[in-house]
This record gives structure tokens, sequence and C-alpha cells, in this order.
């Protein structure tokens, strides 16, 4: 498929910065509360520069606004988010399959466990980007599957106790918030299915 | 160029970063080399990836440079960081497991003695609960 990288980049931007204070909200509950703060910071940057990123093949955009995030979220999500980016880029053809993308998110997937630390199952990140990718790796699939994994995923880091991240510090009191981390994936998900269905 | 492995020093907070390192210099002095730095890229709390870079080319020796951070972020963002350099440079930089204040004075210390990268470490390491 082609893909439309100035629109991905709009869609995704104005996903993650509408739901800034959100994400920010659910943080303050399990973790040091900027979250949001982080991701929009993040996901400004990749707007302004959008013109420039889009100029781009999608590999090198992917990668550009992996470097983009790697360097101005300010948080651990700015790596872990950037890893995913980056991984895609170098993974993904100029106009990738269903299979191609499969593969290339799992390569991101195990990415973002090293540089994370983490598993699925550490209410993290993972936990979404994990079952999604399993998800696209048994076609046929459509985007309404992909969006319905991803939320479903994201509301099952609820019950889960932290391992990772300043989440883990609490331990069980971690239980009963749903993981900012999983939350923000989902909507980067959600937004991506959107625009590659040609709904925004 | 020093003769002495380096400290960086990152923490989420600017004043965290300046106080560890003005302990390290009344301490240890001037001889070792030393980088701090804290605040995301708008200067709130959080660490930037950018800055991190910056403080180990400050703190730049070639016997290597050890890292001391404190929370998450900044492992992780000092990770990164060390990913991104020049590839002769990444093999010389480690993130010491150790608590940042005290981690930082005895891995000072301990270069200032003139060991090497992986004493350094170790020394700071002990301190960490096994």
């Amino acid at each position: 498929m082609t893909v439309d990288v100035a629109k991905l980049i709009d869609a995704v931007s104005a996903r993650v910065i509408s739901h800034a204070e959100e994400l920010t909200a659910l943080d303050s509950a399990i973790g040091d509360a900027d979250h949001g703060l982080n991701m929009k910071r993040g996901f400004e940057a990749v707007l302004a520069d959008k013109d420039n990123i889009a100029a781009k093949p999608l590999p090198e955009a992917l990668r550009a606004v992996g470097m983009t995030l790697v360097m101005k979220v300010g948080g651990a999500s700015g790596p872990l988010y950037g890893t995913l980016f980056m991984t895609l880029g170098k993974e993904l053809p100029a106009e990738p399959g269903l299979a191609e993308l499969a593969k290339a998110m799992r390569a991101s997937v195990e990415a973002i466990k090293q540089r994370g630390k983490a598993e699925v199952g550490n209410k993290t990140m993972l936990d979404v980007l994990g079952p999604l990718t399993e998800r696209l790796a048994k076609p046929p699939v459509s985007f309404e599957d992909l969006r319905i994994v991803a939320k479903q995923s994201a509301e099952k880091t609820v019950p889960m106790k932290a391992i990772r991240g300043r989440a883990s510090f609490l331990g069980e009191r971690s239980v009963g918030h749903m993981d900012p981390g999983a939350r923000s994936s989902e909507l980067i998900v959600d937004a991506v299915c959107d625009v590659l269905e040609g709904k925004s | 160029m020093s003769d002495k492995v380096g400290i960086v020093i990152v923490s989420h907070s600017p004043d965290v970063a300046r106080g560890a390192a003005d302990m390290v210099r009344q301490m240890v002095g001037n001889e070792v080399p030393l980088g701090f730095c804290g605040g995301n890229p708008d200067g709130g709390l959080g660490t930037s990836v950018e800055k991190i870079m910056k403080a180990i080319d400050e703190a730049w020796s070639e016997r290597g440079v050890a890292i001391l951070v404190d929370l998450g972020g900044a492992e992780t963002n000092s990770e990164m960081a060390i990913e991104m350099l020049p590839p002769e440079r990444q093999g010389k930089v480690v993130v010491c497991n150790a608590p940042i204040v005290e981690g930082a004075v005895m891995a000072a210390t301990e270069a200032w003695g003139g060991a090497s990268l992986e004493d350094v470490r170790r020394t700071a390491e002990e301190l960490s609960p096994q």
C-alpha cells in the first residue's frame, strides 16, 4: 500500500496531543505524571517538521519521526517510541504490504523489549503492541480488528501489576489503573488505522 | 585529554545534577572530567538525549565515561544517547546501577585514583543492594 506520510503525521500528532491531559492523568495515578506532556512535546516537534519529514520515502520518514521523538520527548517514552518508529523505518519497504508490516512490527516489539528491558505482561506499551503484532501475523485482518485488539489490550493492563518503569515502585498499588504507555500506543494504532483505511 | 575516567551525572532535575556535580568537585577536585545535565528539552523535570550526549562529550576521556542516573527515564535516555555516539566511543561509556549522588562521588574518587572504567563502575555499583 502507498502511505501518505503527511496525513499520518497529522492524524497521529492530533490524536496524541488532544489526549495529552488524559495520558498525564493516567500517569499521575501510577507514574510521574509526565507522559501526556512528554508525548505532546514530541509530536509537536514532529508536526513542526512535517513538510521535511513527509518529503522523504516512508522508511526515512519513519526514522526521522523516531529520531525526533528520541530527542524531544524528554522521558523514557522518547527512546521507547523512538525505537518503535526507527525500527519500522529500518524494516519496512517504501510501499509495504500486510506481511511486511507484521514482520516489521515483530522486529520493533523485540527492539522495544530490549530498550525497556521489559516483556509483554509487565504493564507497558508492549501489552498493546505485542498482541497487535500477533494479530497482524494472522490474516485475514481488517483495520477494525486491529483497532479492537489495541483497545482491548490497553484495557487488559488495568488489572496488571507493573514490573518495569516508575510504576513498578508502586507494586500492588499499580493494579487498577490503565498503563499510560499502553493507552498512548492504543491511540496511535487507532489513528494510524484511520489513515490507512481512508477515514482521516 | 585526561588520563582519568570521566563521570557524567544525569538527573531528572537540573538542580540535583548540579548539586551532585558540586559535591564531586568539592570532594574529589577538578582532575576528573565531569559532565552533568538535568531536565527535559523544555527545561522541566525529565531528561534529554541531546543534553546527555553533550555531557558525555564534556566529560570525554579515552579511558571511558561512567554515567550515574536517577530514575528510569534517565537510564533509558542515557542508553539511547550512548547508542547515538560515534561507534568508536560507544564501547567506552557505561551506565552504572548505583545511587546518583553517592555513586557519583564514589565513582569520581575511584576515577581520580586512575582506575579503569570497569573498576569505576564496580565501585559505584557496590553501593546498590544486590
